[in-house]
């Protein structure tokens, strides 16, 4: 998405708290979402990332905070009173309905029944329109799952609510569902406020992602800030393998390895070798402090367990975080 | 194998009984005859049987009316709800000819209820609780109501919560989305309820018998009294086949529409 200088944010997140009986599971969050974003709020699970979500519906009221839709203050709505549409997990499909019924269904609800010429060109969008008539038993799960998208499409919301809308399709399709639904999105151009634990979900689709540890919001960002600039250990970690020595963080692909010792390069003796495919994972441990530390070389490189060898990296890949 | 004799015997017996003749001190003689058959086209007993179905569907839709929210309430109620189910099968646990005599204690003309309001000055005269349609329907609605309670749960229980966000997401209401998503999914549960209390609601005789007083003849009365009074069993035999041929249909027409549930 091109960057405008202010951008205009559709969602704004004040100071947002959510605490439930035994736990704070969303602690102090501000975030805002601009217009037409992807934006994908990534963290492992627990984090309060659906928690957040599901106040953004209204499906949960916040303990303390504010949410804004679009200039207007939401959170004591109920969720059939805001324009924002979620995209189940489980795509909570309507199983007594027709597919085009579940699409209709906001439209009739909303009591836009003028727009209900538009659910088949929504559902041309999301290549359904021969599967009008069916049933949700009777579709495959990338089917369901597109289902659950032209509902919510359908209605026009300002902001499209996604939990986790790929975990339940085999992996294969999954990643074919990142293009569609990036595509998808592009297309529309409806903000997308798009929930996830798969760091490589949220690299490949998002705008924007923010990352959350334990309630807390950790960093906000481009992909390649988050993945090259992360602002904790925590963020390093979890958008990928990290080698730390000495406080610093090199990831294992900006690791090389030569078989003779270099000026620059540090001794390192190899502790295992795996195979991948596309590429070789070497493990090794420094001969100086006796840090592990890991590489990723071409699958054709042959190392050999017990070997020394020498490694390096560019200064500019290393990653200083602040100590946590 | 021993299921089913002890299933189909009592059955074959009726069936024999209602092709005899009527014995003089009660009994069945022979010879065989259609004639106990043909006397249950007469109309006096065409009213009866439509009466029984009437209480039978007013009882059975005020117990859904009822029955409804309580199976909501319980399977929203989390971890109370066993105690609440349990509450609801607890009449259960005793007599359901000592809860119907209950009743009468409490709604006669000396019963508890009007001796209160009377008590109270908001009567004079003692209101007719008792011996009455209404008393039947309120006894076969408090006995029959778990029947319809304990369907409605099952389904209720297994309703996906994320539907009705869902439905919230979409735009509904939360009444329109208990019209338009709970009651929808929940139409197992219903049916199964419905002809849970609707047979032994129609077939009923010990309610009417007490609660009702000698105005109410229900089909039940009727069989009862074939057997009793009046000795006429294979007319009585004859009755209660027709009763049960008209409670099959009902059940088979419920789950030809592709029901599991019963």
């Amino acid at each position: 998405m091109p960057q405008q200088t202010v951008p205009d944010k559709v969602l704004e997140l004040r100071r947002v708290s959510k605490d439930f009986a035994t736990q704070r599971a969303v602690a102090d969050v501000s975030l805002e979402i601009p217009r037409g974003a992807f934006f994908s709020l990534l963290g492992p699970s627990g984090c309060g990332k659906t928690t957040i979500l599901r106040m953004v519906a209204g499906f949960e009221t916040p303990t303390a905070g504010e949410v804004w839709l679009n200039g207007q203050r939401i959170d004591a709505l109920p969720p059939y009173q805001r324009n924002v549409n979620t995209v189940f997990q489980s795509y909570a499909l309507f199983p007594h309905l027709t597919v085009r019924g579940n699409v209709e269904f906001g439209l009739r609800h909303k009591k836009r029944t003028d727009d209900i010429n538009r659910v088949l060109e929504v559902l041309k969008q999301v290549r359904l329109e021969g599967k009008a008539s069916r049933k949700p038993s009777e579709l495959s799960g990338g089917e369901r799952q597109r289902v659950a998208l032209a509902r919510a499409i359908v209605l026009e919301p300002d902001v499209l609510l996604l939990d986790e809308p790929l975990s339940a399709l085999d992996p294969q399709l999954r990643k074919q569902v990142r293009v569609e639904l990036r595509d998808l999105q592009r297309r529309v151009g409806v903000t997308f406020l798009f929930v996830t634990h798969d760091q490589e979900e949220a690299l490949s689709m998002s705008d924007q992602i923010a990352v959350m540890n334990g309630g807390a919001l950790e960093q906000v960002g481009t992909p390649r800030e988050i993945y090259a600039q992360p602002r904790s250990r925590f963020v390093a970690d979890f958008l990928g393998a990290m080698n730390w020595i000495g406080g610093i963080g090199v990831r294992p692909e900006a690791v090389s390895i030569c078989q003779s010792p270099t000026k620059t390069g540090r001794k390192a003796v190899v502790t295992g070798v795996t195979y991948l495919g596309s590429f070789c994972h070497i493990a090794m441990t420094l001969a100086e402090g006796g840090e592990a530390i890991a590489a990723q070389v071409p699958p054709g490189s042959a190392y050999q367990t017990g070997q020394t060898v020498c490694v390096t990296w560019n200064r500019e890949d290393e990653v200083r975080c602040e100590a946590s | 194998m021993l299921m089913t004799v002890t299933m189909l015997a009592p059955l074959a017996i009726i069936v024999v009984y209602s092709l005899l003749t009527r014995g003089a001190y009660g009994g069945v003689e022979l010879p065989w005859t259609i004639e106990n058959f043909m006397r249950l086209w007469d109309p006096v007993y065409g009213i009866i049987f439509l009466r029984s179905f009437w209480i039978a569907a007013v009882a059975t839709a005020l117990c859904l009316v009822l029955g409804f929210p309580l199976a909501m309430f319980i399977a929203g109620s989390g971890p109370r709800k066993n105690l609440y189910l349990s509450l609801v099968i607890l009449p259960f646990w005793t007599s359901f000819l000592i809860r119907t005599y209950a009743w009468m204690f409490l709604l006669r003309d000396t019963g508890i209820l009007n001796s209160a309001l009377q008590a109270l000055h908001i009567i004079r005269e003692p209101l007719p609780l008792l011996y009455n349609d209404g008393a039947v329907i309120l006894g076969l609605v408090y006995g029959f109501l778990p029947f319809m309670v304990l369907p409605l749960y099952a389904t209720l229980e297994r309703l996906e919560p994320s539907l009705l966000e869902a439905a919230a997401d979409l735009g509904a209401r939360p009444w329109r989305a208990l019209v338009s998503v709970t009651l929808p999914l929940c139409a197992p549960g219903i049916r199964a309820g419905a002809i849970l209390v609707f047979v032994p609601c129609l077939g009923t005789y010990l309610t009417s018998d007490l609660l009702g007083g000698s105005k109410t003849v229900l089909i039940g009365n009727l069989v009862q009294n074939q057997f009793t009074a009046s000795r006429d069993w294979p007319f009585g035999a004859a009755l209660s086949l027709a009763l049960m041929a008209i409670a099959m249909v009902l059940l088979f027409t419920a789950r030809n529409r592709g029901e599991e549930i019963l």
